[in-house]
């Protein structure tokens, strides 16, 4: 019988992105970090910038991004992504720079970095990774939980009373002026996963173009921390978080505007 | 060049520029804030960096970064400023990227006051953040020697890829003396950086500066290479001076401000028939303490005069240990000490000792 080579007849449709590494992660199963991290880097590669590309990686569960993406990256301190990647693009202009950062990390810790450097309008870019809770600490409440909703320092749900209200930060990015592009997304089904990746690439190209600073935030699930199945997990992100967190533009310049439609 | 009449914090800024200093990041606390005001019209002028930060830890972060990146960085605060750094601070000696920065002390705890002190020996010599490192530590005691320790500042960071700190305090940073600039230096060229820089992974395999080590022993294994490090900064870089020591039988040890009034104690002294000398660490981490000890040695008593409660006693005690009597005479709150209230406290020393010695 003949035997076929099937390198020489298959095509290969599905393969990983240069700018990502073969490195197993250390994702929980049913994380959509993996999904970002892949759009991340697909986008990198389409618009041919790994070699220029240095990323910021945050603390939180994807403080080992760096073990993933295959660009240079640096790990900052709770927080403080947005103020390290001021100083690494201001010194390296004509490098890439992106902020990877969760909810805990950005909108907690971090909230007088990453407003600042959206102010001064610092040409790099944020993904926002917003899963409504601190998954690496063990599932406490985060500045963008729900009301009511139940975390191990929120154990009876969260009382906005006592505890304040989840922060809506792409509103609040997306009112400063040196904000060119922000946008809200959800990588709960494919056709969020595809929106998702058409607003980093904005981004990245509005970076790239020197328009101003650009945020995509990401809603995003934490199964484990949730107490959920994956598919759990999606179907009450999108049934609940959707509500509160709003998908859609915050900001989109007019130059930024003008690069979309061109 | 000619000496010109300059003024300490806008001195040691100009020095950095002329030291290849390519970005500036900081915030503005009294009273050093003349430093960052030189550098927001020098800077721009030179096509090089400089960015008001948000507040110190911002800024601290921002000099992290663009240290990740391969050039000659810098900032420069004040005591309340600095404690804001130090979570930066323990993040760059754990990367092992090349940052200087100066502390213009001022008077603590708390707010404090804007007068000059040297609350925050303890802080930069033993503690300048959370784990087990020490930064490089130059303390000038005039405008010259501020000047030229910011070139050293620079060349020993990159030389150990680490912290190096330069305390002065508020009379250092606000006097106006006579004082030589250096000539300008080169800046790097892009090529020129270092080959752990993170500049875009070209031609190579991608660079990572992390201070995250989540096994035990690859955590250890990272500590025990920056503690040999330090070993050896510790053999090679102790930095002091000496005033009139060959002949002493009673020494002084003071540094910065203090050290400075401390010449003209021992001045004042031996016109009183008392042999005096000075030592005055320059670099207080690390410490001369292998002198103090050969000192101690000499000597019959040692005076340890601060601008704190007594925190470099506590070292000078350390090197001395045991071999004569160590005193202490400190003022705080930023109030700066007389040479006479010190020339007194000598004498009551060199009475104490001399009457020890009749007692035995």
């Amino acid at each position: 019988m003949a035997t076929v080579d099937i390198a020489e007849t298959m095509e290969v449709v599905y393969d990983y992105p240069d700018s990502l590494t073969e490195a197993d992660t250390h994702y929980c199963p049913g994380c959509t970090h993996g999904t970002i991290h892949r759009l991340v880097a697909e986008v990198l590669d389409e618009l041919d910038v790994r070699e220029r590309t240095i990323g910021i990686a945050p603390v939180g569960c994807s403080v080992l991004a760096y073990n993933y993406f295959n660009t240079d990256f640096a790990e900052a301190a709770h927080g403080r992504a947005p103020a390290m990647a001021t100083g690494l693009k201001r010194v390296n202009p004509d490098s890439v720079v992106f902020t990877y950062q969760g909810d805990g990390d950005l909108a907690a810790i971090g909230t007088a970095e990453i407003i600042h450097a959206a102010n001064r309008g610092e040409l790099i870019t944020t993904v926002f990774v917003n899963n409504a809770i601190y998954g690496m600490t063990g599932g406490q409440m985060a500045p963008t939980t729900l009301p009511g909703q139940v975390t191990t320092s929120s154990p009876t749900g969260r009382d906005v009373q006592a505890a304040g209200h989840p922060i809506r930060m792409a509103e609040l990015i997306g009112g400063l002026p040196g904000a060119a592009y922000v946008t809200r997304q959800a990588v709960f089904d494919v056709r969020g996963i595809r929106r998702t990746k058409q607003a980093l690439k904005a981004a990245f190209r509005a970076q790239l173009e020197g328009l101003g600073f650009t945020m995509v935030e990401v809603l995003s699930t934490c199964n484990t921390n949730w107490g959920m199945s994956p598919q759990e997990a999606l179907d009450w992100a999108e049934e609940h978080m959707v509500d509160y967190f709003p998908l859609g533009d915050t900001k989109v310049s007019e130059d930024v505007r003008a690069l979309m439609g061109a | 060049m000619a000496k010109e009449l300059l003024e300490g914090n806008e001195a040691f800024a100009e020095a950095a520029v002329r030291a290849g200093l390519e970005a500036y990041f900081g915030y503005p606390i009294t009273p050093q804030s003349e430093a960052l005001e030189h550098l927001s019209k020098r800077l721009p002028e030179l096509d090089r960096v400089f960015l008001q930060a948000e507040s110190e830890v911002a800024a601290i972060n921002m000099v992290y970064g663009a240290a990740c990146a391969g050039v000659r960085v810098m900032t420069s605060s004040s005591s309340p400023g600095i404690s804001l750094m130090q979570e930066g601070l323990s993040y760059i000696a754990c990367s092992e990227v090349p940052v200087v920065l100066v502390n213009v002390m001022r008077g603590g705890p708390g707010l404090g006051n804007i007068q000059p002190a040297q609350g925050d020996y303890f802080q930069a010599v033993k503690m300048a953040g959370h784990g087990d490192f020490h930064m490089i530590v130059l303390a000038p005691a005039n405008v010259q020697e501020l000047i030229n320790h910011m070139m050293l500042a620079f060349d020993l960071a990159e030389k150990y890829r680490t912290i190096t700190m330069v305390v002065a305090d508020g009379s250092i940073g606000q006097i106006m003396e006579p004082a030589e600039l250096p000539p300008m230096r080169p800046v790097r060229s892009p090529e020129e950086r270092a080959d752990w820089a993170l500049t875009g992974a070209q031609n190579r395999d991608p660079n990572t500066i992390t201070s995250l080590y989540l096994g035990a022993e690859n955590l250890e294994e990272v500590n025990l290479r920056l503690q040999a490090k330090l070993e050896k900064i510790a053999e090679n870089e102790v930095r002091s001076k000496e005033y009139d020591t060959e002949d002493a039988d009673l020494l002084l040890v003071a540094f910065g401000t203090v050290g400075r009034i401390c010449q003209t104690v021992v001045r004042d002294a031996r016109e009183q028939g008392l042999n005096v000398g000075l030592l005055r660490p320059v670099t207080l981490w690390p410490f001369p303490d292998q002198r103090i000890a050969e000192l101690a040695e000499q000597v019959e008593g040692i005076l340890v005069v601060e601008m704190n409660a007594g925190q470099m006693v506590q070292d000078v005690s350390l090197a001395v240990d045991g071999r004569c009597p160590v005193e202490f005479y400190g003022r705080m709150g930023g109030v700066v000490p007389l040479a006479d209230e010190i020339l007194s406290e000598v004498q009551k020393l060199a009475g104490d000792v001399k009457g020890g010695q009749e007692a035995d």
